[in-house]
């Protein structure tokens, strides 16, 4: 996350809007004001929020408490991650939340077969109902957000019939490898968050530095013009809808480890936590502009908006989606504001 | 591409799938009653039909204005938490009596499709983004209200959600008032025409002077005021306010009544007759799986195979 980061998402607006010739040293720092805000905004506010909670609540800033949120908020880090390389390309993916419960009840169930079963069940299974999502949404051209729609409920429907209606709950044997994969830690954190922290690196790598990536970018500025310019648009598309399903079920089967059981009741709402992350991230969802680290900001973001809420402990927990409702809407209302200037010069 | 494929197929194949576009909704309806006649015991009952009914109406309700926000190229997730937030609303305020708090549902649905229809028209936010973040927050501020189930004893509201008129409950009767209403303010005035307008192409409704803005705003505040009769409905059937699972999902079986009933998710054209249909074809499907012991799963799983079979005969049709 250096400032190299940054060249090509403002390269990629640019594109878009009529080429800047000759503008004044004004509007060039006002540009480069709102990029900044655009990117860093988040971030800053992570920063204060966290800052006055550490002031405010004695038990905020302890050991016990950030390990607490760092491996809480790992599971929902790892489905954005997989939503912002979707997101970029200008699509949706509402079947993450119901990938998720999927992937942690085929975890628990494929964990008496062996750690590998395991970990390849969800996936394999998850990944191809995501394959199946790129490809309609790709090939056949239907809307994302509708086909990913059905996934969802198909993919609740299939988790429910495998675990008889939700009654039961596969549990993960202690000791096994995949059981100190979700719970054991190293270096103080939760090996969850280790492996989130691996996986957004990657991410960040693929998405900047490899000729997917660029696709990627490419298909969200301008689909004809990806197209046009030799991109695989239909391939880049079916990978990323790809990636988030595997993401979600790997989200869901160390959810599982984590939890020592298959629980059937997760996921819920879970596709609508993550785009408000990445949205709150600084990735916007008309495509074409997104960053990794923001994902894992925004998703920060909501855990401490969560447990500052917990910590006042007067407060209803619903205070907590009211506030993050209206975080949300500031935030859009100020992409929108941003990129309308930026359009504007 | 879409057209080299069209260019290929014989016309016989075409016509089929646009007859199917046309009337599959009401095919399926059909299909799915004449089997439940054929297997299913005790179906032509009027007991039978009363109860579907009654369980679609709400759904019904809900579609139509989405119908009406789909039709203007947009989406509405946060008609499920308007639905909790007029549930919790009319408990709070029933102690005043049964309109007092049904004014008040009204204002704070307005307000909530005012929020939705200021980000989309003014500030210019994508409807799912929009709508998602009243969503969230909606279903919070309800349970913030009302944290729990509260069962709730007023005459006026049982007898709105039980009572009849010659056997036809009361909701099914509004849910039919209102379809029509939809159906004529679409199809008869000159709002219904801008909004389709808009749809269409919103530039080009600029560009001929329509107030886009406007157009938006009220749409979003009709959709919510909808989402909150059904809401109100809801609760009174239940003689109970229960804000943490009211409306749960509801925004998706609208979305899926809309587009099954036909109306392409590209706006310009709305099919209220059509929503209706899916809904009912829905609520069908749902009934008939059930009443045959089939496991909830299967009930969701045949409810995606409906929504991507559907939308596969809509594609290219949003594409003239």
């Amino acid at each position: 996350m250096s400032a190299t980061e940054t060249d090509a998402p403002v390269a990629a607006t640019r594109g878009k809007g009529p080429a800047p010739a000759g503008e004044p040293v004004g509007a060039a720092r006002s540009e480069r004001v709102s990029a900044l805000v655009q990117r860093h905004g988040a971030p800053a506010v992570l920063v204060v929020v966290s800052v006055v909670a550490s002031f405010s609540f004695d038990s905020f800033a302890t050991g016990d408490n950030i390990a607490n949120m760092a491996t809480s908020s790992a599971f929902l880090a790892i489905v954005a991650l997989g939503m912002t390389f979707v997101i970029i390309t200008g699509g949706i993916d509402l079947s993450v939340g119901s990938l998720f419960a999927l992937g942690g009840v085929l975890a628990a169930w494929g964990s008496r077969h062996g750690t590998p079963v395991a970990l390849l069940l969800p996936l394999v299974v998850c990944g191809t109902v995501g394959v199946v999502n790129g490809l309609l949404v790709a090939r056949s051209r239907l809307a994302p957000f509708i086909v990913t729609l059905a996934a969802m409920l198909g993919a609740r429907g299939l988790m429910l019939a495998l675990t008889d209606e939700g009654a039961d709950t596969y549990l993960i044997g202690k000791g096994s490898f995949l059981a100190e994969l979700g719970q054991g830690s190293t270096l103080g954190l939760g090996n969850p968050v280790w492996i989130t922290l691996a996986l957004f690196a990657a991410g960040a790598v693929v998405l900047r530095r490899t000729r997917f990536g660029q696709h990627v970018y490419a298909v969200g500025g301008n689909e004809d013009a990806a197209a046009l310019m030799g991109a695989p648009v239909a391939r880049t598309k079916v990978l990323v809808y790809a990636l988030s399903g595997v993401l979600a079920g790997l989200a869901g089967a160390l959810n599982a480890a984590w939890l020592a059981s298959g629980v059937t009741i997760l996921g819920n709402g879970m596709e609508l936590e993550a785009i408000a992350a990445v949205v709150i991230g600084g990735t916007l969802l008309t495509g074409g502009l997104g960053y990794v680290s923001g994902a894992l900001v925004g998703v920060l973001l909501l855990k401490v908006i969560q447990n500052v809420i917990n910590q006042i402990g007067s407060l209803d927990s619903s205070y907590q989606q009211v506030v993050s409702g209206a975080f949300l809407a500031v935030v859009v209302v100020a992409q929108t504001w941003l990129g309308r200037r930026r359009q504007l010069m | 591409m879409a057209e080299a494929t069209l260019k290929a197929v014989p016309p016989d194949r075409t016509r089929v799938l646009q007859w199917l576009q046309a009337y599959g909704v009401y095919a399926g309806v059909a299909l799915l009653m004449a089997v439940n006649i054929v297997v299913t015991p005790h179906f032509l009952t009027a007991e039978n039909f009363r109860t579907q009914a009654v369980q679609v109406a709400p759904v019904i309700i809900v579609a139509l204005g989405m119908a009406l926000v789909i039709g203007t190229e947009g989406v509405d997730l946060s008609v499920g938490a308007v639905m909790a937030l007029a549930a919790s609303v009319t408990a709070l305020y029933l102690g005043y009596g049964l309109l007092p708090a049904l004014l008040v549902v009204a204002v704070f649905a307005a307000g909530t499709g005012l929020a939705n229809g200021a980000l989309v028209a003014f500030v210019g936010v994508q409807p799912i983004v929009a709508t998602l973040a009243l969503m969230v927050g909606g279903r919070g501020l309800a349970l913030v209200l009302l944290p729990q189930l509260e069962d709730l004893r007023n005459p006026a509201l049982a007898s709105l959600g039980s009572g009849d008129v010659l056997g036809v409950p009361y909701l099914i009767l509004i849910a039919a008032a209102l379809a029509l209403l939809v159906a004529f303010v679409v199809r008869r005035t000159t709002f219904g025409r801008q909004l389709l307008a808009i749809g269409d192409s919103r530039p080009a409704a600029q560009l001929a002077g329509l107030p886009v803005r406007r157009v938006l705003i009220v749409v979003y505040v009709a959709c919510a005021l909808l989402a909150a009769v059904a809401g109100v409905l809801a609760t009174a059937r239940l003689q109970a306010s229960d804000p943490t699972s009211l409306g749960n999902l509801m925004e998706l079986s609208a979305i899926t009544a809309v587009v099954v009933g036909g109306t392409p998710l590209t706006g310009g054209r709305v099919n209220i007759a059509g929503t209706v249909a899916g809904a009912v074809l829905i609520q069908l499907l749902t009934a008939t799986l059930i009443k045959h012991d089939l496991p909830p799963s299967w009930t969701q799983i045949a409810q995606a195979m409906v929504i991507v079979c559907a939308v596969y005969a809509a594609r290219g049709r949003g594409k003239r």
